[in-house]
């Protein structure tokens, strides 16, 4: 299972501490998270399930970026950060 | 007179009251965030409340009780469209730009203005949205584009005091549109607007007019006033045509505000146009008609003279039933309240955030 970290700014809607999810991509771990948590769908996700352009997504330590961010295989003992960019604020 | 103000800045929403001391600030909401409009009920009792995260996105938020709690809504959404997720071109929620009671026949309903140019109804006090499927699946929509944004704006929302299901919409910059069955279909609603800076053949499209802020007369609902980017325009049929006006110092500004009683009677407040977006000359000036545009008296006593930066955004300026009190938010932060019609104002406060909204609750 992935190991899923939100920045501190979503507390409100985000799980508290280290969230497990499943899923063979970025966008399988995030839609797995959000079916549990949906109110934090909307402020990672935009109406179309694309990534929201301010949030910063770092993988294993990797920050991913550009259009095949969803995309990018994650493995089962992958650590993932959703953070907000230091963009858009 | 109506003796609540919500302002909506940059950095939250503040409540103000008047006391017997002149106005003071009540309460503050949502800290930090930028909220982009609200709307309350004529008690004050209900708000509703739009914010626009930066890294986040939209968010709306209800309150029942004045603000002492809130309840987090599901922001207005756009229908997902196939493989919209990997197609940068389908449509998402930019931002909400007007919120206005769908009419005293419909209690609990709202319409919602948006970017990118879509508009939202909702039947339960914004629990659930729906898009308008006859505005936004319109042809002519194509011809819209934005105008200080990078999408289309939907940021008027007249609904008629006769009948509400007459509405009337504008958009910045797809002109106004208006509805006689409730959204249903959608009939051109800006002839005779002009806008000087598009190509001589499109001057007169009033698809693509850049419409700042419209608003209607609530006791002759026939008149509408529009402060446009090109100038100032007037439609007393009923949105059939609209005839250009020309202001005093500039007719270049974003807010317009109609006598609730008086169809004459209108204000603006001009800038210099339309790169520039400040004060002419550094002087805040508010412009006031009583005879339908034809003459117009330059109100500046109380506001600031010489090097002043305040630009009055297209919901900056707002008025009570009276229509003798005005309340204006500033880009710089400044609140200045009137009891006169504009004839003197008087500063609330010089160290705001910036100003997106004021509105009278």
């Amino acid at each position: 299972m992935v190991q899923v970290h939100f920045t501190s700014h979503l507390r409100h809607v985000a799980p508290g501490g280290v969230v497990t999810a499943a899923g063979a991509t970025i966008r399988g771990v995030l839609m797995d998270v959000s079916a549990r948590h949906p109110a934090l769908k909307t402020y990672i996700l935009d109406d179309q399930d694309r990534l929201r352009v301010h949030i910063a997504v770092f993988l294993d330590n990797e920050h991913i970026r550009g259009p095949e961010t969803m995309d990018h295989a994650v493995r089962p003992t992958s650590e993932l950060y959703i953070l907000q960019a230091l963009s858009g604020g | 007179m109506s003796n609540s103000l919500l302002i909506s800045t940059r950095k939250g929403l503040m409540i103000y009251r008047r006391t017997p001391k002149g106005w003071k600030h009540k309460s503050t909401h949502f800290l930090g965030s930028p909220v982009s409009v609200a709307l309350a009920d004529a008690k004050g009792k209900t708000i509703i409340v739009a914010l626009n995260l930066g890294h986040f996105g939209v968010k709306l938020h209800r309150s029942v009780d004045a603000g002492a709690t809130w309840t987090e809504l599901a922001p207005p959404q756009y229908p997902k469209v196939e493989g919209g997720e990997k197609d940068d071109k389908a449509p998402a929620l930019k931002g909400i730009w007007a919120l206005e009671w769908a009419g005293p026949d419909k209690p609990g309903a709202l319409w919602c203005g948006t970017t990118p140019g879509g508009l939202f109804y909702s039947s339960n006090l914004g629990t659930t949205w729906a898009l308008n499927d006859g505005l936004w699946t319109m042809p002519e929509r194509q011809k819209w584009f934005g105008g200080g944004t990078e999408h289309p704006a939907l940021h008027s929302i007249c609904v008629d005091p006769r009948n509400s299901n007459h509405v009337a919409i504008a958009v910045s910059c797809g002109g106004a549109r208006v509805t006689t069955d409730g959204g249903k279909t959608w009939n051109v609603g800006s002839q005779g607007m002009r806008a000087a800076f598009m190509p001589p053949d499109k001057q007169f499209d009033p698809d693509i007019q850049d419409a700042h802020m419209m608003v209607q007369c609530p006791a002759k609902p026939d008149v509408y006033w529009t402060q446009h980017h090109n100038g100032i325009f007037r439609s007393v049929d009923n949105l059939k045509s609209w005839h250009e006006i020309t202001a005093p110092v500039s007719s270049f500004g974003f807010a317009v505000a109609v006598h609730p009683k008086d169809p004459n009677t209108a204000w603006f407040v001009p800038a210099k146009k339309d790169e520039d977006r400040y004060p002419v000359d550094g002087n805040v000036i508010v412009t006031r008609t009583k005879d339908g545009g034809k003459t117009f008296k330059v109100l500046k006593r109380g506001l600031p003279q010489g090097n002043a930066f305040d630009l009055v955004y297209r919901h900056g300026l707002a008025i009570d039933k009276t229509g003798k009190r005005l309340a204006m938010g500033s880009t710089t932060g400044s609140l200045w309240t009137t009891d006169n019609g504009g004839d003197a104002w008087k500063l609330v406060s010089s160290h705001l955030p910036p100003i997106y909204a004021v509105r009278f609750a």
